[in-house]
């Protein structure tokens, strides 16, 4: 079994208010059999044991779907490898590129404010989904679920966007810290299915003004999101969703009210 | 949750589908003015008798200034100010960061822009205005250039005699061909001209297009050096309009 | 203390109609006044307080992490199940009633199990409409499978990602809700404890997570949908921030825990690779389908590339010890019998950890791939097979999976009522965080059934006729005594673990030891010798812990992971203690309950005759000496039968 010795700069931040600073730790006898997380869980019980205060990271699953990892590993955003959360970067595929030194990061965007160490407030996220990513049905209103059929490959394209985890990282990876990928990828998922269509065009211009209206950047066509979305979802759904705005808007220029509940 | 009334140009995808759709205009206006140039190759009565004939119709060549005008500050007002916003979205940059998907000429948008700015404010002055503003003198002050009010052509072809001239030109063509790269992608995403059976295509017709214009544009100096297009004795009259 | 199920007679497919057309309601102008919290925001919390936002209630729910769209229902992978027969394949309601109920080796409350099985239609309804893009077939209808050995399809999916399909939709009308100020959301809010006020539960203690403020929140009702304890064994296919903390405060404050030795290992799990390791990754069930499990019959062979051991070597043990069923047996089944040929005959393939028996076994698809054609093979699994291959460097193309069993459910927890109601008036539990509709064992794709049945349905109707009886409950407010009491002492117990006298190792330490006990004595296979000894571990250990848990930062009122570890490992010891005696005490054997002493040839022995019941524990103020109490269970419709899987 290889082991290894693995310098660590970590960026440390107390709150929102410090500065922040780059911390270096040693972390040893690292095994290939590892996570990327258990090393920082076997560096914080050291930690802890010295009196130290541990390394603050978001994580829960642990197995690349609940989107709570978040870190930007030696410049990429969820480590080098394609279509894979922190959390399931063993400490094999570290090895294999052959880095002793790895700097972690936290997102870094204005709508993420930081709160400790690496943790960030992606808040921002659920307010855009409010602002209109649902589809409006009262439980217990239903009709069958086979009344309207869906043909395979739209459904299919729908489930590529809808697969989406709400980690960020496309925020993350944009030079802009646009958060079009996401944003795009919900009003994608609800935009192809016939159930999603009679809110189609207050949806997209709900979530686009509240995406705006949250701090993000605006979508320059980098394409890095893409690379760094670990589900691989595609700027396609982004170029759908301008278009959908610009026919809400100049087309369809109807009532660019956001879905009213009444509350 | 009371949203109030949207406008496309709040929205920073409207502001990219303003670029978008001015960036066509300007791609059109810059295919257009190398279709005329291009007329040069025809020989100096031609190029000559084109450059005339625009200047027969002050409807169309003002209707286009305007339209271009317009394309120019809608295109830059709406870059400057969703920079602005960028920038603002990430003040704190990473110690590290590794670009994946993106290239160089995305990443340099916000220069070659510039740089084109400049060069075209630099070529309005050197052929649009030349004849207002150097008379019959020498233009920008090199030596043996001087502007020939009936003969555009060889205004053009005198200029790229000249190294001022030339090394200008050469790198606002240059800036031209590597926003054009990312600008056409761009526009197409932009306006959500996307469909899975085409979307390959749109980088291979923003290669064609930007590759198109550069070397078009590039070729004149490159043949006036290599000697192929030379001043023309001829001697044109035709009337001096703006 | 008398157990009152509350269920309906009468004829079974009718109680839950007859139930609610007899039930109070709350009007439309009146349910504003009522203020329900909800604890939990996955299928269970999250349809649940979004269906009673959208009636009008005024909501507040919480949950731990960031976001209510991580809650760990986002993990599930196989599917659910729904008796709509779209597959005309003899399915119905009553039969998905009779395969949970004989699934759960009719330890679960019938009414209960046939409401589920009811209601499973329209949860496919409901999530279908808020555009849970569920796989279809190229006719454009719904898709199903057959799920963990099922004889009809009755199982919708998505892709691998069922649970985090339908937990977004559920996500997405929560949002919306809270959108419209229904619904006021905490996340990243720990629930530290309940609040009883008059013998009713009013309100919570919580501990926000970023700033460390301790508050007190109240309510009328309190609706905890806080999942399973399976992290109890430090090890399981849970996320890390999974807990009972909030099961275990409200039991401390009266709510009786029912069947906590319940718990589900699950056969298809990456095995362990060394000591370092933080959890365990499921592999779906559904690899079942097409992989053949083995071993080889020669220890010796077990340090061989499996592909050279030729076929007369290997040991099919599922194929040949249950033929009719072969690899597709019970999870129960399929999990003791891998622990069996790794630990009693040796013949393990897992990774070698000092000190250990080597635990794994191939799950080979080498036959697959010939049969079907490796193209067919990967379209079914190549997710995954991904996911293998990156956690392990193998390629189960290449060369055989391993597996082994982990932790995955647990079934035991709170006890309610048919409403859905703990033994403290005005708690209501949903989800996997009570004990209600899987008996001793849940069967592949009931639980996100249960948990959107609850949330969706049964819960809503619960509370607003809890609501509707009560009208008005007494006046509370956030700084009456009661709550600031309830504030002191939380804080008091968090101070306790950040001034341990002898602080020495962090919460972690102690959860892997505790893991370790609980997975040895009270995991796959149980004994009266084993689970006694535990019995005496596990309080010394605590004791241990309490002196030498080191909390870093050592203050309450910051983010603090440390502390948010240490105080649910310290629920978890209790818990723990719990289930062992709980496994102790059940003299049987019943679905995911394995006591060695009661087999017949290695098949669970169950003893209907003294256990046919669900033994519901109350705190007695002492961990170790709880109060048992027995809730009689009737099988009317279903009769009880051995499980035989031979
Ligand atoms: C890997 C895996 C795969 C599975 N696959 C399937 C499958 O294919 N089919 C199937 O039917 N079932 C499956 N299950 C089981 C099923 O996913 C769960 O039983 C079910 O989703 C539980 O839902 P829940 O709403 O009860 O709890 P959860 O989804 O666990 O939600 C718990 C909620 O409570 C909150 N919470 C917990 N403690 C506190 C606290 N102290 N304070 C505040 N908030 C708290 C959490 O933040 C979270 O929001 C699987 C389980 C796992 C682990
Ligand atoms: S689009 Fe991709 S990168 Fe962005 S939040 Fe969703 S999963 Fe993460
Ligand atoms: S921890 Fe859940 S995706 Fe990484």
């Amino acid at each position: 079994m290889k082991t290894k010795t693995i310098k660590l700069h970590v960026w440390r931040q107390s709150g929102p208010n410090d500065a922040g600073r780059f911390e270096t730790y040693t972390a040893e006898n690292v095994t290939e059999h590892m996570s990327f997380l258990e090393m920082l869980d076997d560096l914080n019980e050291k930690l802890i044991a010295d009196g130290k205060d541990p390394i603050a990271f978001d994580h829960d699953c642990r197995e690349g779907i609940c989107g709570m990892c978040s870190m930007v590993i030696n410049g990429y955003a969820h480590g080098p490898d394609e279509r894979t959360t922190t959390c399931q970067i063993h400490m094999r595929h570290v090895f294999d590129r052959g880095w002793d030194e790895v700097w972690i990061e936290p997102w870094r965007a204005t709508s993420f404010p930081i709160r400790k160490d690496l943790i960030v407030d992606r808040t921002a996220l659920d307010k855009i989904i409010q602002a209109g990513g649902y589809i409006s049905i009262r439980t217990g209103s239903a009709r069958d679920a086979n009344e309207a059929p869906i043909p395979k490959p739209i459904a299919d394209r729908a489930f590529d966007a809808a697969t989406c985890i709400g980690c960020g990282a496309c925020v993350a990876a944009c030079p802009n810290a646009s958060a079009s990928l996401f944003t795009a990828a919900k009003v994608g998922h609800l935009a192809l299915l016939p159930q999603g269509q009679a809110e189609r065009m207050s949806r997209v211009k709900s979530m686009v003004a509240t995406m705006d209206e949250l701090g993000f950047g605006g979508c320059t066509n980098h394409g890095e999101c893409e690379k760094a979305c670990p589900k691989g979802i595609s700027i396609d759904f982004i170029a759908s969703m301008n278009r959908d705005l610009l026919k809400s808007l100049v087309v369809d220029r109807g009532d660019a009210e956001a879905p009213d509940e009444g509350a | 949750m009371a949203t109030k009334a949207l406008t496309l140009y709040d929205t920073t995808i409207g502001k990219k589908a303003v670029m978008a759709a001015s960036g066509i205009i300007l791609l059109g206006f810059t295919l257009g003015h190398l279709s005329g140039n291009l007329k040069a190759y025809a020989g100096p009565t031609e190029f000559n008798e084109y450059a005339r004939w625009l200047r027969t119709m002050p409807a169309l060549l003002w209707g286009a200034r305007l339209a271009l005008i317009f394309a120019f500050s809608a295109h830059i007002y709406s870059a400057f100010s969703l920079w602005r916003r960028n920038k603002s979205a990430r003040p704190n940059r990473y110690q590290k960061k590794v670009d994946l998907a993106t290239d160089y000429a995305a990443k340099t948008m916000y220069l070659s822009g510039p740089i084109l700015l400049f060069y075209v404010l630099f070529h309005l002055v050197h052929l649009t205005f030349g004849g207002q503003l150097f008379g019959d003198g020498t233009i920008f002050g090199i030596e043996g250039y001087t502007w020939e009010a009936s003969n555009p052509y060889n205004n053009l072809v005198h200029g790229f005699q000249h190294w001022p001239i030339v090394i200008p030109y050469v790198l606002g063509n240059l800036a031209l061909g590597v926003h054009l790269f990312h600008g056409i992608w761009s526009m197409f995403q932009s306006i959500g001209a996307n469909h899975p059976r085409y979307n390959q295509y749109r980088r291979d017709l923003a290669i064609m297009l930007a590759a198109l214009l550069t070397i078009g544009n590039l070729s004149f100096p490159i043949a006036v050096m290599a000697g192929y297009l030379e001043p023309t004795t001829l001697r044109f009259n035709f009337p001096e309009l703006l | 203390m008398e157990l009152k199920s509350h269920e309906p007679t009468g004829p079974i497919e009718q109680r839950w109609t007859e139930h609610k057309a007899h039930s109070k309601l709350v009007a439309p102008h009146n349910r504003r006044k009522h203020t329900v919290i909800v604890v939990g925001s996955g299928l269970a919390g999250g349809a649940a307080a979004a269906t009673m936002g959208e009636l009008g209630y005024k909501v507040k729910c919480f949950c731990y992490q960031d976001s209510p769209r991580r809650a760990h229902s986002i993990a599930a992978q196989g599917g659910i199940n729904a008796a709509k027969n779209y597959q005309n394949d003899g399915d119905s309601v009553f039969r998905l009633f009779y395969d949970t109920v004989k699934g759960g080796d009719f330890r679960a409350r019938e009414s209960n199990v046939y409401r589920l099985a009811e209601l499973s239609t329209a949860i496919i309804d409901q999530a279908v409409a808020q555009g849970v893009p569920f796989a279809r077939e190229y006719g454009g209808l719904l898709a199903n499978r057959s799920f963990g050995g099922a004889q009809v399809s009755r199982t919708f999916y998505a892709r691998g990602q069922t649970g985090q399909q339908l937990l977004l939709g559920a996500y997405s009308a929560l949002e919306r809700q809270i959108a419209a100020g229904s619904v006021k959301m905490y996340p990243r809010t720990e629930m530290l404890d309940l609040i009883v006020y008059e013998g009713r539960a009013r309100g919570i203690v919580t501990r926000d997570m970023v700033t460390g403020k301790i508050e007190a929140h109240v309510a009328d009702v309190v609706v905890l949908a806080t999942g399973g304890y399976g992290n109890v064994f430090y090890l399981s296919t849970n996320a890390k921030g999974c807990n009972t903390t909030a099961t275990w405060r409200a039991h401390r404050k009266g709510a009786l825990f029912a069947n906590p030795c319940y718990t589900q290992i699950h056969p298809t799990c990456i095995p362990r690779s060394g000591e370092t390791q933080s959890k365990l990754t499921l592999m779906s069930e559904s690899l079942r389908n097409d992989g053949r499990v083995w071993v080889p019959r020669k220890p010796e062979d077990c340090d061989k590339d499996p592909k050279s051991i030729p076929e007369k070597d290997r040991y099919y043990f599922l194929e040949e010890r249950y033929p009719a069923f072969g690899n597709l047996v019970p999870r129960d089944v399929a999990s003791r019998n891998a622990m069996y040929v790794c630990e009693n005959d040796h013949l393990g393939v897992g990774p070698k950890i000092p000190g250990e028996p080597r635990r794994g076994v191939y799950l080979d698809f080498a036959d697959a791939i010939s049969r079907l054609g490796k193209h067919t093979v990967v379209e079914r699994y190549g997710n995954l097979f991904e996911m293998y291959e990156r956690i392990t460097g193998d390629d189960p193309v290449e060369t055989p999976m391993k597996i082994y069993p982990a932790t995955h459910y647990t079934m035991g927890g709170l006890w309610v009522d048919y409403n859905l109601e703990s033994t403290i008036p005005g708690l209501f539990v949903g989800g996997e965080a009570n004990f209600s509709d899987h008996g001793a064992n849940r069967l592949g794709a009931s639980a996100l059934m249960q948990g959107l049945a609850d949330g969706y349905f049964v819960l809503p109707f619960s509370v607003g006729n809890y609501l509707g009886e009560l009208r008005t409950p007494p006046a509370l407010e956030e700084d009456d005594a009661v709550c600031k009491d309830a504030v002191r002492e939380v804080k008091a117990r968090l101070t306790k673990l950040i001034e341990a006298p002898a602080a020495k190792h962090g919460p972690d330490h102690f959860h892997r030891l505790l893991g370790n006990i609980i997975w040895k004595y009270c995991g796959m296979s149980r004994s009266r010798d084993g689970l006694k000894d535990a019995l005496k571990q596990i309080p010394e250990l605590r004791e241990q812990f309490y002196r030498e848990v080191k909390v870093v930062p050592n203050k309450d009122e910051t983010l603090n992971q440390t502390l948010e570890r240490a105080s649910r490992v310290a629920d978890f010891f209790e818990l723990g203690e719990l289930m062992c005696l709980d496994a102790l005490t059940r003299e049987e054997s019943c679905g995911g309950h394995f006591r060695t002493e009661h087999q017949v040839d290695g098949e669970a022995k169950r003893d209907d005759e003294k256990f046919q019941h669900a033994a519901a524990w109350e705190w007695s103020g002492d961990a170790s000496k709880p109060v048992r109490h027995e809730e009689q269970l009737t099988f009317e419709y279903v009769k009880p039968t051995m499980r035989s899987y031979k």
